[in-house]
């Protein structure tokens, strides 16, 4: 045995890794641009595709890298939308520090919810995060001075990006906003979740006593991956307050949490891109079938779901990576 | 973490209620080689797992470098310069060899694992395949380089050469004997194979029925064939 260090190979590495999540960034902004000239009418919807696809992201943090179940998320989201909200209303219109206050909201609800969250397992931790955004729920809904309780948050009026580009009616700049805040989040989030850090909640979700006994304490560890994911969801909501300019009772919904965890299975968990698929999927779905029916498109999408589970269990993600490495290994075999 | 001496005083310990281990007292100079040998279903691996916290302690004493580490959990032992190379070895199937060694960093600069590729040239060439893609050979070197990349002032091997081809047994061997050649950690080496455990370490316990029921050098164990078998169950080395 040589005690050779490759070098070469360990300098090559990233560089490798850079350039696959480089094509991945490329087609999601690509992706994100020719929904803009192909749905001009339809840019609010996408817009607030983006916001929710934020929450997803924020949930698969959790639920997908750490192996946390919640059905609360929706608090994170919440939190951002109202912070940015009341912080508009109260005078700070600039766009970029209405989404900083959205961010830091949902970051230290994630805290706060992690902090309660992290002393259960399993079933208890899943009924915490659905009675903490219930409690959230109740609270904005009671707060009427300061939430506007059942009728919400409204005549928000962002000032113009970068002073230029006003929030228009057919929403082209908080589309583009939102595309490019969804961009920077995601290779963000593809550097954190390729970092150390990363694989330490991944093998927390696999096997946390293996982990304890490498010396990494799984609490501090689980709450920081909170409060990046509160950061995240409330990134959202503070686009979704910005873009829509109304903040109402279902942004912190059980409803809505309910929902992100169905996009995310759908996607594929611990998957970035499939929390992306699944919510593209999820809300073109609701979108296109709430049209022509709007009491029964559910049933389609409980459909979609219990399919996807049963014969494709890493969602549509996993579906598509496995679909790609059939098609690789067909052109290897008839290559010459 | 430099290499620190450990001190086992009256160990007993178990799993619920049932009582594994009995009165086990040994120390271990820093910078030492101590083999513990005996039977299957001795309390070899619950040694282990005690050293580093995974059982219920009933009695005694552990001591790290001076320190008592006893009523520290699993987490603070680690932290304190234990590491354990579990014999189901435990690596993280879903994450690829390099994905592995990330999570081993215990906050070292990412280029620390080119130590790990250094002492394995094999999970160099293995380091973009999934842990569930590795042999059991691969496996052991994954699982021996994740514990060393946190500098373990004490490095714990249970059975770390179990079912591995021979080839694969002197590589491991050779890394093995390299690391304690350099004397930066103290290592306890469980081994089944006598030759193995006898020309590793200077010094050899044989646990019993969760006692140690003989305790010296391994050039007097060599020596004593009754020894080797009432307690190992062979009457010579081959």
């Amino acid at each position: 045995m040589t005690r050779q260090a490759p070098d070469s190979a360990a300098a090559a590495r990233p560089m490798r890794s850079l350039g696959r999540d480089s094509v991945g960034v490329a087609l999601v902004a690509i992706a994100g641009l020719a929904g803009y000239w192909l749905f001009p009418d339809n840019l609010s919807f996408l817009t607030r595709m983006i916001s929710v696809a934020l929450l997803v992201l924020s949930l698969d943090l959790v639920v997908g890298y750490c192996g946390i179940a919640s059905l609360g998320q929706a608090a994170l989201y919440g939190a951002g939308a109202y912070a940015a909200g009341i912080a508009c209303l109260a005078g700070v219109t600039e766009p970029f520090l209405l989404i900083l206050i959205g961010a830091a909201a949902g970051g230290v609800t994630g805290l706060l919810m992690g902090t309660i969250m992290l002393r259960a397992h399993g079933l208890p931790q899943l009924v915490l995060s659905i009675a903490i955004v219930q409690l959230l729920h109740e609270a904005a809904n009671k707060a009427y001075s300061v939430t506007g309780g059942s009728d919400g948050l409204s005549g928000m009026a962002p000032a113009p990006l970068f002073g230029i580009f006003e929030f228009d009616l057919w929403g082209r700049t908080a589309y583009l906003f939102g595309l490019a805040l969804l961009v920077i989040v995601f290779v963000a989030l593809k550097l954190l979740v390729r970092s150390p850090f990363g694989m330490v909640c991944r093998g927390l979700k696999q096997d946390p006593l293996r982990v304890s006994a490498l010396g990494i304490s799984a609490f501090p560890v689980l709450l920081r991956m909170f409060l990046i994911s509160g950061a995240v969801a409330g990134t959202g909501g503070a686009l979704g307050a910005i873009a829509t300019q109304v903040v109402g009772l279902d942004s912190v919904s059980f409803e809505l949490s309910a929902n992100a965890l169905v996009m995310l299975v759908l996607g594929g968990l611990g998957n970035l891109y499939g929390a992306l698929i699944g919510t593209v999927v999820f809300m073109a779905v609701e979108h296109i079938v709430a049209a022509f029916n709007p009491f029964h498109w559910l049933t389609l999408v409980g459909g979609l779901l219990v399919a996807i589970v049963l014969f494709a269990p890493r969602g549509l993600s996993g579906s598509i990576d496995e679909a790609a490495r059939i098609l690789m290994r067909g052109k290897r075999r008839t290559a010459p | 973490m430099p290499a620190a001496d450990l001190d086992v005083r009256g160990l007993s310990a178990g799993y619920g209620r049932t009582h594994v281990l009995e009165d086990v007292s040994f120390s271990v100079p820093a910078g030492g080689r101590l083999s513990i040998l005996g039977r299957n279903g001795m309390g070899k691996t619950t040694l282990m797992a005690t050293l580093m916290g995974l059982t219920r302690l009933y009695a005694g004493s552990i001591g790290l470098g001076g320190q008592d580490v006893t009523a520290l959990r699993t987490t603070g032992r680690a932290l304190r310069g234990i590491g354990l190379v579990p014999q189901t070895r435990e690596i993280f199937k879903s994450l690829t060899v390099e994905e592995n060694l990330f999570v081993g960093l215990k906050g070292r600069p990412r280029s620390a694992i080119d130590e790990s590729y250094a002492l394995f040239p094999r999970l160099a060439e293995r380091r973009r395949n999934l842990g569930s893609q590795l042999s059991g050979g691969e496996q052991q070197m994954l699982a021996t380089a994740r514990t060393i990349l946190g500098q373990p002032s004490v490095l714990l091997l249970d059975e770390p050469l179990e079912g591995l081809a021979p080839v694969i047994c002197d590589m491991l061997m050779e890394a093995f004997t390299r690391l304690a050649a350099s004397g930066a950690m103290t290592i306890l080496f469980v081994e089944q194979r006598l030759e193995s455990a006898l020309g590793f370490a200077q010094d050899v316990i044989i646990l019993e029925r969760g006692r140690i029921v003989w305790s010296g050098t391994s050039a007097a164990l060599r020596a004593d064939g009754d020894v080797l078998e009432r307690y190992i169950g062979v009457g010579g080395l081959h």
